[in-house]
């Protein structure tokens, strides 16, 4: 049965460019001058942030975005959520959006605490009828019962934060679009961001998550786009995306050529062929060193991981009888039980000092592959043992 | 956007809260509070009415002068108040418009109504003064709310011109405020338009009762003290195309400013 997808967001064709002035531009003898002065050098500089982008949101979609700074992120979250109005193209929205560029929008340090969680209630839709409800809730969820009368220019910022998370969880959209919230406060507002975003992705919300948090993307998102200068769009699983993230940011001048799975830096060279196999999995890695290392005390590490980034295997040089000397090109062959179940997996080769001191190498998701055996289909069970008695 | 959406739900919750919290920071660490906004006109008026009624004799002969010129100060405060704080009112918030996304004219509306508040404070003090004075309430008080309405939606015309305007232009205040300077004077509220008949001439009278303002409040006075007492529009010119201009140039002003606006506002996320 084909379930048809609902769309939340469609982007067609989006454009966005701001006008950067030179100077101060706000002024009227600019405007008198500009009129009369036709010819001069313009005063302002055209910034093209989004140019063609294309995509769709389903609904019940965690979807994220990611992006080096500077690449566009926030101004297409701003024009999702219709602060900013596109140049050309046009965003559709088919439900309610609530939008949280920022925790606690429209706080002032003038008012209390109380006074400021129904105007930011307001900003979300709930009259004071609904805030007065639900004040009670907010405020122990915030755990500041004794602060609510005073002006919130007293309070720390971790209070600030968790008012306004307090509230903010209280929004009732069929969207959502969160920018980077998990950036503020500590551990334990983490922890409490990280099971807010559970509860939402079991009621089926539609969300929207800027972050530079790969963990988080590949933690809770079903889908995920990297923005990248603009007009680079790639949408793809979690996965694909925290890898080419990964790449982009990474400092090692590793050239990625996915197809070949080959990668390269400095000290090596690299590639991981997979044999089709289904009883089990067979892997040759080829390794060759690009220049001569005089070190003996290095290691060459193999992992499979899980889409979320977890370990599942990790095959080290250090577990061989034989000694690996890779001043010379290697081959090495994996023939490893096919224990896994169903997913992605990425593979990650490095080479490393003994003491990893020193990383030589790191070819993260140098080769990915997907496992499906079917429903009810096992190659292999763990020891067992076990007891029936009647009583 | 539908015309029924204008007051939704959603935007009556966001203007009671804008309100409040406008009425709330004004008068933040005053001992006397709200209070101000009755004093400050009443101690306008004391100064004003020492120095033009009582020693230049400025309205004499002129029944419930002095309630009138209270009643004029108190509509002028109205006015620079409601047309000021609804110019800065976008610029103001701009840390909300930055960060989510609602109908900008609920900041306007909301910068005039607390004006508006105080209007309604203040004319109570009017009343009392009022019943002092002795004046006799008549008919014509009953269309002095419709008066007010006019002067209300002209200022809300000029404050949805000028907010928008001074997100791109801020000199936009320093003008308003030497406009508004000038108005003043050119406005018969210190001094009763009969006697710019007398010194001046017909003339003179017919050029200041040009502007809406001069002819709004005359006929609020005139409302509220009595015809006979206060010399309006319609005494003036013979001719009722002058006395439609003013109200033209108010439904212009709200048309210019309404599409200014709205041509605008989609920008003000990035400019302010």
């Amino acid at each position: 049965m084909v379930k048809q997808k609902e769309i939340a967001i469609s982007v067609k064709d989006l454009h966005k460019s701001f006008k950067l002035p030179h100077e101060q531009h706000s002024g009227l003898k600019q405007a008198v001058v500009g009129v009369f002065n036709r010819n001069r050098k313009k005063g302002y500089e055209i910034q093209n942030v989004l140019r063609g982008l294309d995509f769709e949101i389903e609904k019940g979609d965690f979807f994220g975005i990611v992006g080096r700074n500077g690449s566009g992120k926030s101004t297409l979250l701003k024009t999702l959520a219709g602060i900013y109005s596109p140049d050309k193209g046009a965003v559709e929205v088919n439900g309610t959006l609530v939008p949280f560029i920022e925790l606690g929008v429209g706080f002032n340090p003038e008012l209390t605490g109380r006074e400021n969680v129904f105007l930011n209630g307001a900003l979300l839709g709930f009259s004071r009828d609904e805030m007065e409800a639900m004040y009670d809730d907010i405020v122990e969820f915030a755990e500041l019962e004794k602060f609510m009368d005073q002006k919130l220019k007293n309070y720390s910022s971790g209070m600030q934060v968790r008012l306004a998370f307090s509230i903010a969880i209280r929004a009732d959209a069929d969207i959502l679009v969160l920018d980077e919230v998990l950036a503020v406060g500590d551990e334990a507002f983490q922890r409490k961001c990280y099971s807010y975003f559970a509860q939402l992705k079991r009621e089926n919300k539609t969300v929207i998550l800027v972050t530079h948090s790969m963990d988080a993307v590949q933690q809770f998102c079903t889908k995920a786009a990297l923005i990248d200068k603009g007009h680079e769009l790639t949408v793809g699983t979690p996965l694909e995306i925290a890898q080419i993230y990964r790449e982009l940011n990474s400092e090692q001048e590793v050239k990625a050529q996915k197809k070949k799975d080959e990668y390269e830096n400095k000290y090596f060279k690299c590639n991981v062929k997979q044999s089709k196999d289904t009883k089990s999995l067979r892997f040759t890695t080829f390794i060759e060193p690009m220049s001569v290392l005089r070190k003996s005390d290095i290691v060459f590490t193999f992992a499979i991981s899980k889409e979320s980034g977890e370990i599942v295997y990790r095959f080290t040089s250090e577990d061989m009888t034989e000694q690996i000397d890779l001043t010379k090109s290697n081959k090495i062959e994996l023939n490893i039980d096919n224990i896994f179940p169903d997913g992605s997996y990425a593979i990650h080769v490095a080479v490393k000092r003994k003491d990893r001191s020193k990383n030589y190498a790191l070819f993260d998701n140098i080769h990915t592959f997907s496992l499906s055996k079917g429903v009810g289909y096992q190659f292999w069970r763990p020891e067992e043992s076990y007891s029936i008695s009647t009583y | 956007m539908k015309l029924s959406n204008i007051m939704s739900r959603r935007n009556r919750i966001l203007l009671r809260e804008l309100v409040i919290t406008d009425f709330k920071l004004r008068y933040q660490g005053s001992v006397l509070g709200y209070v101000w906004s009755l004093l400050k006109p009443l101690m306008l008026f004391a100064i004003l009415f020492v120095v033009f009624v009582h020693f230049l004799r400025f309205g004499a002969g002129i029944p419930h002068f002095a309630v009138a010129l209270l009643l004029g100060l108190v509509l002028w405060t109205f006015f620079t108040e409601s047309t000021n704080q609804g110019m800065q009112a976008i610029v103001g918030r701009g840390d909300l418009i930055r960060k989510i996304n609602f109908p900008k004219y609920i900041i306007v509306i909301s910068g005039t109504i607390s004006a508006l508040i105080n209007l309604g404070l203040n004319l109570i003090v009017v009343f009392i003064f009022m019943m002092f004075d002795g004046v006799n309430f008549g008919w014509s008080l009953l269309l002095f709310p419709f008066t007010i309405l006019l002067i209300y939606s002209f200022s809300l015309g000029l404050a949805f011109f000028l907010s928008a305007a001074y997100v791109k232009y801020r000199d936009i205040s320093h003008l308003w405020e030497v406009f508004l300077q000038g108005l003043f004077y050119a406005t018969p509220i210190l001094y009763p338009l009969q006697m710019v008949i007398d010194v001046g001439g017909q003339m003179a009278a017919q050029l200041l009762m040009l502007s809406p303002i001069a002819v709004l409040f005359q006929q609020a006075r005139a409302q509220v003290v009595g015809y006979e007492n206060m010399v309006t529009a319609d005494q003036i010119f013979s001719n009722p195309l002058y006395l439609a201009l003013p109200y033209v140039i108010i439904g212009g002003v709200i048309v210019l400013a309404a599409v200014y606006f709205k041509k605008n506002q989609k920008y003000f996320a990035e400019r302010v």
